[in-house]
C-alpha cells in the first residue's frame, strides 16, 4: 500500500529535499486516484457483468477519505502547524483550499454512513446520500487543477477519467428517463371528459 | 517590524591563508588524483575563488539538496526532472549576447565574460515562491562589474535576461507551458545592486545544468522565479521587459517579486516558509528575505502592495 511506501522513503530518507511536499503530493494524489477507482466500479459492473466487483467499493472509498483524511491533516500540522486562523482564512481566501476542504467534507458523511446499520436504516435515501461522492470527485479534481502552477499533465488526465466515469452515469440517466417517459400510459384525466 | 542585519563574514568561513596560498597545489593534486577529480555527480570542475561573503549563519543545504529538487521548467515542470533530464544540455561552447542600450554591445563566450574578474562566494538565503527556502553557497560575480563593462547609456532604465531556447536539449520547452524562451528582468538600479550576481558555480566548482549551467542570475531578495538560469543574452531595455511568469499569470506574479510577508498575491500563503529539508512550514518569512538593510532603500516610497 501506498502508506507503507511513505512510511519506508520517510525512514530510508527517501522523500526528497521536501518531504513534507511529498508527503501532501502523495497523499492528495491517491485520495483523487482511490476516488476515481470507487467510481468506477458501477461502470465496471454494467459493461463486463462482473457484479462481484461491488463488494470492493465501500473499501476503496473508505481508503480515499483516509487518504483525504492525511492529506488534510499534513496541512493542519506541517503547512500550518494548528494555527486555526491562518486555516480559517486559507480555506475562505483561497479558491483551491477551499475545494480541497469542501471535498473532504462531503465525504464525511459518506464515510459515518458506510456501515451496514447505516444502510439498513436510511433505505432508499442511502444511495441518494451517496450520490455526493460525484460532487466530492468534482471538488477534488478542480482542487488539484487550481493548486498546479501550469495545467498539464496529471491533474487533465484525472479530470478526462473523471469525465468518462460521471459521463455514463449521465447517458444512463438520459436513457432511463427516455425509456420511462416512452413506457408511460397516456393519462386519462388528460383526455376532456365527457 | 525586526529586520536581522546580515552577519559579516565570519572568520570561519573564510578559507585560511595557508591554504589559500597551497590553492594551486590543491588544483595540481585533483588534476592527478582520479578521485579527487571525478565529482560525484555531474562533470564539474572546481573554481578558484578569491572572496568570501557570508550574509547568514544559518545551515548552508547540502549540495544533494540543491542539485536534486529545482524548478526548471525548461527540463520538466516536477522538482526532480531538472537532476533527470538537464544532463543532456550541451553548455560548451556558450555564447552570452550583451546588447541594447549600451556603449559596448559584444558576444562574450561565458569564459571571457567572467575572466576579468575574481570569484566570489556568496552564502544566501533562497526563498522560493512556493514558500520553501534553502541556504546556498555561491560562487559567481557581481553583475555590475558585467554591466559597466557594457558601458549601458542614460537610455538604459531596466536590463532583460533570456534564457537558452533549446527545445531538443530541454524538453519541456515542448509544451508551450510558458512563453518560450523564458525572459526575466531587474530594474537598472536593482541589477546594479552588489548583492546581485552571475552564478557560475555552488560548493565551489561549477554549475550543474539543473541549477542553470553555464551562467544564472542571483537576486537573492527576490523570489527565486526572478534568477534566470542559463542565461544567453543581457539586454539593456528603456522600459519594463516582459517577465515569462507574469506573462503566464500576472495576477499571481509581478515584475518585482520581492520576497515580503505580507503580500501573497499567488495562490500561497507568503507569511511563512518551509526551510529545506524541514517538515514544518513554521519559519517566519522575512521582508526582503532578510536583506531589508541593504535593499530597502531601492523601494522608498513605493507601494510594494501595488508594486509586487
Amino acid at each position: 500500500m501506498p502508506t507503507a511506501w511513505l512510511v519506508w522513503a520517510a525512514f530510508t530518507d527517501h522523500l526528497g529535499a521536501n518531504p513534507a511536499e511529498t508527503l501532501q503530493l502523495q497523499t492528495g494524489r491517491w485520495a483523487l486516484r482511490l476516488l476515481l477507482v470507487t467510481l468506477a466500479i458501477t461502470p465496471l459492473r454494467r459493461l463486463t457483468g462482473w457484479n462481484d466487483a461491488v463488494r470492493f467499493r465501500r473499501m476503496l472509498g473508505l481508503f480515499a477519505f483516509y487518504y483525504a483524511t492525511l492529506h488534510f491533516l499534513i496541512y493542519l500540522v506541517l503547512d500550518q502547524y494548528f494555527d486555526w486562523r491562518a486555516i480559517v482564512k486559507d480555506i475562505a481566501k483561497r479558491p483551491f483550499i477551499t475545494m480541497g476542504f469542501t471535498a473532504l467534507m462531503l465525504l464525511v458523511p459518506l464515510a459515518l454512513t458506510s456501515t451496514k446499520g447505516w444502510i439498513r436504516r436510511l433505505g432508499r435515501r442511502w444511495q441518494t446520500l451517496h450520490r455526493l461522492i460525484y460532487v466530492s470527485a468534482v471538488c477534488a479534481v478542480i482542487h488539484f487543477i487550481w493548486k498546479v502552477k501550469v495545467v498539464i499533465g496529471e491533474p487533465v488526465l484525472y479530470a478526462g477519467i473523471l469525465t468518462v466515469l460521471l459521463g455514463f452515469r449521465v447517458i444512463w440517466w438520459l436513457r432511463r428517463r427516455t425509456v420511462r417517459r416512452v413506457a408511460r400510459p397516456v393519462r386519462p384525466s388528460n383526455l376532456p371528459v365527457h | 517590524m525586526l529586520i536581522r542585519n546580515a552577519p559579516d563574514v565570519r572568520s570561519s568561513e573564510v578559507t585560511d591563508e595557508r591554504q589559500y596560498l597551497r590553492r594551486r597545489e590543491f588544483i595540481r593534486l585533483a588534476a592527478v588524483s582520479p578521485a579527487a577529480s571525478t565529482p560525484a555527480s555531474g562533470d564539474q570542475s572546481p573554481l578558484q575563488i578569491a572572496k568570501h561573503v557570508v550574509t547568514t549563519d544559518e545551515k548552508v543545504n547540502t549540495f544533494e539538496q540543491i542539485t536534486n529538487y529545482n524548478n526548471f521548467y525548461e527540463f520538466g515542470s516536477d522538482k526532480s526532472d531538472p537532476a533527470r533530464y538537464a544532463g543532456q544540455l550541451h553548455t560548451s561552447p556558450w555564447t552570452v549576447k550583451i546588447d541594447g542600450h549600451c556603449a559596448r554591445p559584444a558576444d562574450y563566450h561565458v569564459e571571457d565574460l567572467i575572466k576579468p574578474f575574481e570569484l566570489e562566494e556568496r552564502i544566501y538565503r533562497h526563498r522560493c515562491v512556493e514558500a520553501w527556502s534553502m541556504v546556498i553557497p555561491w560562487v559567481g560575480i557581481p553583475l555590475a562589474s558585467v554591466l559597466r563593462r557594457a558601458e549601458p547609456t542614460s537610455k538604459a532604465t531596466f536590463v532583460e535576461f533570456t534564457t537558452l531556447l533549446r527545445p531538443s536539449e530541454m524538453p519541456g520547452q515542448r509544451d508551450p507551458i510558458l512563453n518560450w524562451p523564458y525572459t526575466e528582468g531587474l530594474r537598472m538600479d536593482e541589477a546594479m545592486h552588489p548583492l546581485a550576481i552571475l552564478a557560475v558555480g555552488i560548493y565551489g566548482k561549477t554549475l550543474l545544468n539543473q541549477n542553470g549551467a553555464p551562467i544564472r542570475l542571483v537576486v537573492p531578495w527576490k523570489y527565486g522565479f526572478k534568477s534566470t538560469k542559463s542565461i544567453v543574452r543581457i539586454r539593456f531595455v528603456d522600459r519594463m521587459p516582459h517577465t515569462a511568469w507574469s506573462d503566464q499569470n500576472p495576477s499571481w506574479y509581478g515584475f518585482y517579486s520581492n520576497v515580503n510577508p505580507d503580500v501573497s498575491p499567488v495562490r500561497w500563503d507568503q507569511s511563512r516558509e518551509r526551510r529545506l529539508p524541514g517538515l514544518f512550514a513554521t519559519r517566519k518569512t522575512l521582508i526582503f528575505n532578510g536583506y531589508g538593510d541593504q535593499v530597502a532603500s531601492m523601494y522608498a516610497g513605493m507601494d510594494l502592495r501595488k508594486n509586487y
